[in-house]
């Protein structure tokens, strides 16, 4: 037992807190942090000199050929005279033929109402500090696409001539696609989601029928069946606007694979959270809607944002149904014999691609910004 | 077991039982219920009374039903026979009466279930201005009241994520107190917890208890049942196998299933 007595004496005590220290020079700095991203072995070493190596190699003549090299100023004659670089002049004397289409030169103005209006009210939700962000957002969705439509088509009564879609074109088509599919696809995919999910065979049997037919079929060939085949099903005389198909058939494609993100956001959601809303007496409704559902949709916002920009850029297809959206327009002004230099199609194309990579690069990065706004629980 | 015997030790065990009251009024009566799951025969010939103030625990190994048993009371779970009625409302597939159970029955979960993308106050808020259609100012009153209750009307701006365990599971009382319950559940409250958190939720439902809310409670707590309960079941099987005061219950249970349980749970 005297063991006992010695090894209690030898008890370790601790008094007071130990200091915070301040972390090892090593692991903090750009040196620090290129040597454990960048070279922390010898394959990532390898890597990272040979990536430098092909940007160097490839980045100058980009960059030459892009700005530096490139014709600014002038005409077609410039461009002519300089094959070596972009020719910008292209794009700056068409530019309104590129945004506006075909549309009548003496009724631009409402699509640059409609333009203003649209940048004032995305800025306006986007931005956190401005009041009544509710009342915009719900005037951007309800309010907004009648009056784009409106402004766009025109109303004799109200004195705005008519203009036919087949006259719409440019990067406003773009946009009439675009954002058409966006604000029908996200709420119908959310209703197909919890369709298919639904306890009712019949409504679950459908909203997959629908979700499946969609999916299994390429874009082209939705829109090459709007377009040829959909008037065929029509009785004689009636006529269905082309422009409008096109765009049923985009937003209910995009719906399809709204509806499959949304339910990976439902199925994430654990059982808990509907017990938790169920026992307070929630109602089916109200508890989707405000337990369920904002957790789900936050979980797969990259997801519905992927389909966004996916959908975006699907609109160019339009090209093949003889419409004219930006991509089209540009590819029929390549054609223009007055511009046939060497140059202009790239020119044209990079003009395109800096387009929509811009608008699609701000949709990502306002969708990490919301993710990160949004995260509410400790990062673990 | 350690954890719970430091904790239970603790308790004031005198002062609980004599100041509540029981009265002779049923609130809940389950009669000759059973359930399945599939094949599974769950919940067997279930009979169980509880009188308004009665404080019930149920206990018994996992698998015996026992948590199925107090799901079926506000419909988590489904019953296949016999009769559910609680607080004269017979509870049937007429989802009027399933919401009507559920406005009068709160229930606390072993792992919260609070809503993540709420606050604290929003959480306790949501169910009194969606379902009683409170102002939001009144619920919001309420809401201080009950959190001030559980003692942390100090996180009510905080996201469930940023509290421990112990804050969560007493907010979650709290949610379920700001509907104003006349019967409260809990599951397991305190399984999912850190030993050194079971005793703030214990307290708090210690005090709810002592206000005379009916309670029945799924727990392992064994010192908070010797405190709290004035009846003890213990289930196996999906069956109700013994059923008798604490004390007698602890002192001397008459099944062989009960020793066993008790042996095993107490052994430490």
């Amino acid at each position: 037992m005297a063991t006992d007595g010695n090894t209690a004496s030898r008890a370790v005590v601790h008094a007071g807190d130990l200091p915070d220290k301040p972390a090892p020079i090593a692991t903090e700095g750009a040196l620090a942090w290129m040597r454990d991203n960048l070279f922390n072995n010898v394959l990532n070493s390898v890597l990272t000199v040979s990536a430098l190596a092909l940007v160097l190699y490839v980045l100058p003549g980009a960059l030459g050929w892009l700005i530096f090299n490139a014709n600014w100023t002038g005409g077609a004659e410039a461009c002519r005279a300089n094959p070596d670089g972009a020719c910008w002049p292209f794009v700056t004397t068409r530019w309104e033929q590129f945004l506006y289409g075909f549309y009548e030169k003496s009724e631009r103005w409402r699509i640059d109402i409609l333009l203003v209006v649209l940048a004032i009210g995305v800025a306006w939700m986007v931005w956190e500090k401005m009041p009544a962000r509710r009342l915009v957002a719900m005037f951007m969705l309800f309010i907004y696409p009648v009056f784009a439509f409106i402004m766009l088509y025109g109303n004799e009564t109200l004195g705005l001539p008519i203009v036919e879609t087949p006259q719409w074109g440019g990067f406003t088509l773009t946009l009439v696609i675009a954002l058409s599919g966006i604000v029908v696809s996200l709420p119908l995919g959310v209703l197909l989601a919890l369709g298919r999910r639904s306890s009712m065979p019949i409504i679950s049997l459908l909203s997959t029928i629908f979700i499946e037919f969609w999916r299994g079929i390429p874009l082209v060939a939705v829109l090459f069946m709007a377009t040829i085949m959909f008037p065929l099903f029509l009785p004689a005389g009636v006529t269905f606007d082309q422009l409008l198909r096109a765009v049923i058939g985009v937003a209910l494609f995009a719906s399809a694979y709204m509806a499959e993100v949304v339910r990976g956001g439902l199925q994430a959601i654990p059982k808990g959270q509907y017990e938790g809303a169920m026992a307070l007496g929630l109602p089916f409704g109200n508890m989707m809607r405000l337990i369920i559902l904002p957790q789900a949709l936050k979980i797969v916002i990259p997801g519905i944002v992927n389909t966004f920009i996916g959908l975006f850029k699907d609109t160019t297809l339009v090209l093949i149904i003889a419409l004219f959206d930006l991509l089209g327009i540009v590819q029929a002004s390549i054609a223009d014999p007055n511009w046939s230099i060497k140059s202009v199609p790239y020119t044209g194309y990079a003009f395109v691609a800096i387009v929509f990579w811009i608008c699609c690069y701000s949709m990502a990065r306002y969708s990490r910004y919301i993710e990160d706004k949004l995260h509410t629980g400790h990062k673990r | 077991m350690q954890g719970d015997q430091n904790n239970t030790s603790s308790l004031p065990a005198d002062t609980a039982a004599p100041s509540m009251q029981i009265s002779e009024e049923t609130v809940i009566d389950i009669t000759d219920m059973n359930k399945w799951y599939g094949n599974f025969h769950v919940l067997k010939d279930i009979d169980l009374t509880v009188r308004r103030g009665e404080r019930i625990v149920i206990c018994g190994p996992s698998g015996s039903g026992k948590s199925t048993l107090i799901r079926c009371i506000n419909r988590l779970e489904e019953h296949q026979q016999g009769s559910i009625n609680v607080d004269g409302i017979e509870l049937t597939n007429d989802l009027k009466n399933i919401d009507a159970i559920r406005r009068e029955v709160g229930m606390v979960f072993q792992h919260f279930n609070l809503f993540p993308h709420l606050t604290v106050l929003q959480n306790c808020t949501l169910a009194p201005i969606w379902v009683k259609k409170l102002p939001r100012k009144e619920a919001e009153e309420v809401a201080m009241k009950y959190l001030n209750r559980v003692r942390i009307p100090e996180q009510a701006d905080k996201y469930p994520g940023q509290l421990s365990g112990g804050q969560q599971q007493r907010v979650a009382i709290a949610r379920s107190l700001c509907m104003n319950p006349k019967i409260m559940l809990f599951d397991e409250p305190t399984s999912a917890l850190d030993p050194e958190m079971i005793k703030e939720v214990l307290d708090v439902m210690i005090e709810l208890a002592r206000e005379g809310m009916t309670m029945i409670c799924v727990t392992h707590e064994m010192g908070f049942a010797k405190t709290v309960a004035n009846r003890v079941i213990f289930m196996d099987g999906g069956q109700i196998i013994e059923e008798n005061e604490p004390q007698e219950f602890f002192n001397n249970p008459q099944s062989e299933r009960t020793q066993l349980f008790l042996s095993q749970i107490l052994a430490h």
